[in-house]
């Protein structure tokens, strides 16, 4: 059990890793211009001088994907710490502290997480209005605050109690460093795989949302509007589709790898 | 605690209580259906405010450039602008059961009229979805618990489970639409006119939204099955001399069903947002598709209908949930909220 949850993690890492560079990569040199027209041929398959072919307009593909694949992740990464910070926040007070606000906090986040992230995201979105890069990025975070509010609740409510807690309370520690020194690094086993899935939950709701054009909006490409860019040319460049579609697959998977391994090398932990 | 002697009862013991018990059963339907009627009243409310707030004038929006301080009066006398806030709300409210919940800015029509016929398209796409998660990953999950877990089967299961719905869509509809030409992506058939064309093209919709909660509901099946057979009443009835599949339909199944009815309540509210994307990928004209079209065009008192609608569908497959596996869990019912 354990070697082969290994196994997922570093197949995992490897896979994100090198999504990462590659990222990174399209963030400061992309093979062309991911905007310049006839970088190529108009609807050239995929070949070694444009890997994943070529547009309506020709502009390369690999180039746009590495483009929007940037946008989409720094979005997501962006959503997730923010969402992370002041849901782990909220869930450490409550999960520590308990009492009357644990109790009231806890039912309206209950009904929050019922409702499926995107279409909250969708409704934050209508109020602040679409279109904005920074409007996304506050819908997605805000969004996720409940889900992690909840996870760490959890996780800091079964701690509250536990011998080394006691004793550092004994101690004098001030509540303080209690959550944050004590507690906190022992909540990692479920926090992490809370992130991954968060993150997975952002990009897939970050593309959705630019594929239903309330998203970021061109010139920034995100891979949610590429895609339904290349639905309209799936008849005549259906490369356009599939890498753009697999860029995204490959990316959620890659985590969901990741988090399956950290669940199974720490199963049980909590 | 009597859940334990209440054993060998029927999968609905509802069914064969004393009367007593079903003084208690009728009070908790009733208290849950009031939480449900004010959980309701309380999105609704949210739903309002959120939007009259930010909505600024509707009348504005609809003269626009033809506006002059009489027209507006007018047109605002007309659309009951005029009022004060908690009574648009209330007359909003009652436009619930009335049929009458305000003119849309955008089409200039009715908000009743013009998402009357869109609700039943995104239901049966909804419940044609649901339906096919019942019944693949119920049997899959199933035969898959019995088995080791390999690496290709963990892996194929993450990969599904990484496939968004809108993108899987345009492959089925590459495959399938431009490839076998069994439907014509992009053309929603009539359902009055062509009832199987339009079954068929929903029948793909459902499996894009579908593929993914297939995954999660095979792998999260697979883990409480082995879970509940490692415990040591399985190992009883094991030395007993049941077969596998009679301690799984006379032990295990029963005690897995309270989790996983909980998570395919869960997973019918993903399904209504997951149709979001999915009707706009298939140009199928739904709710949701109505709902992105209002939010694009700020047209608000669509957006807070559609809104309404779907809170609705959600916090009633929540409430189903809940009084299924108050049925099923006798442990439940008595200790009333147990977590």
């Amino acid at each position: 059990m354990k070697k082969r949850g290994n196994g997922f993690l570093a197949a995992g890492l490897l896979l994100a890793g090198t999504l990462a560079a590659l990222v990174l990569l399209g963030m400061f040199w992309t093979p062309y211009d991911p905007n310049a027209m006839s970088a190529g041929p108009k609807f050239d398959s995929p070949s070694l001088a444009h890997l994943l072919g070529t547009d309506n307009f020709g502009r390369d593909i690999f180039s746009r994907v590495l483009q929007g694949a940037g946008t989409t992740v720094s979005i997501a990464l962006a959503a997730l710490a923010g969402g992370a910070v002041c849901g782990t926040a909220v869930g450490a007070v409550t999960g520590y502290c308990g009492g009357a606000a644990d109790e009231v906090l806890m039912r309206l986040n209950d009904a929050l997480t019922a409702f499926p992230s995107i279409l909250l995201a969708l409704v934050v979105i209508s109020i602040l209005g679409p279109g904005s890069r920074f409007h996304v990025t506050l819908a997605l975070g805000l969004v996720f605050i409940p889900s992690f509010a909840r996870v760490s609740r959890t996780a800091f409510a079964a701690l509250r109690d536990v011998n080394y807690v006691k004793s550092a309370r004994l101690m004098g520690a001030p509540g303080w460093r209690i959550v944050l020194v004590h507690i906190l690094p022992n909540t990692l086993p479920v926090l992490l795989p809370a992130l991954t899935i968060g993150f997975n939950n952002a990009v897939l709701a970050e593309a959705s949302m630019s594929f239903l054009g309330i998203g970021v909006t061109p010139p920034e490409a995100s891979l949610g509007y590429m895609l339904s860019e290349a639905q309209g040319m799936l008849f005549a460049a259906p490369w356009y589709a599939a890498g753009t579609g697999f860029a995204i697959v490959l990316l959620v998977f890659s985590v969901g790898l990741i988090g399956e391994g950290l669940r199974q090398r720490d199963g049980g932990v909590l | 605690m009597s859940g334990e002697k209440a054993g060998p009862m029927g999968i609905l013991p509802i069914l064969n209580e004393t009367p007593g018990k079903k003084v208690v059963v009728m009070k908790y339907l009733l208290k849950r259906t009031a939480l449900m009627a004010v959980t309701m009243l309380l999105v609704s409310l949210l739903a309002f405010v959120a939007f009259a707030l930010i909505s600024g004038d509707t009348a504005t929006a609809m003269l626009g450039t033809s506006a002059t301080p009489e027209r507006l009066a007018a047109l605002r006398a007309e659309l009951g602008l005029d009022r004060p806030l908690p009574m648009r709300y209330a007359s909003w409210l009652a436009g619930f059961f009335t049929g009458d919940l305000g003119m849309s800015s955008q089409y200039r029509q009715p908000v009743w009229d013009l998402l009357a016929p869109k609700v039943g398209v995104t239901l049966w796409l909804s419940l044609m979805s649901f339906a096919l998660i019942i019944l693949v990953s119920i049997p899959l999950g199933l035969w898959s618990s019995g088995r080791k877990s390999g690496v290709l089967g963990a892996a194929l299961n993450q990969f599904c489970m990484a496939a968004p719905p809108f993108f899987t869509g345009i492959l089925l509809s590459w495959i399938f639409g431009i490839g076998l030409r069994w439907f014509t992506p992009g053309e929603f058939p009539n359902a009055g006119e062509d009832l199987a064309g339009a079954a068929v093209y929903l029948f793909f919709a459902a499996l894009a939204l579908a593929i993914p909660r297939i995954a999660m509901t095979v792998r999260m099946l697979r883990s409480i099955i082995r879970e509940e057979m490692g415990k040591d009443y399985v190992r009883t009835a094991i030395s007993r001399g049941g077969s596998r599949g009679y301690i799984l339909r006379r032990h295990v199944l029963r005690n897995a069903l309270a989790p996983v009815v909980a998570f395919l309540a869960q997973t019918l509210a993903e399904i209504v947002a997951g149709s979001i994307v999915v009707e706009q990928v298939f140009a199928i004209p739904g709710l949701g598709r109505m709902l992105v079209a209002s939010i694009s065009n700020r047209d608000y008192a669509v957006v807070q209908v559609i809104v309404v609608i779907l809170a609705f569908w959600v916090v009633l497959a929540g409430t189903l949930a809940d009084l299924l596996n108050e049925g099923i869990d006798p442990r439940l019912r008595l200790g009333g909220g147990a977590a």
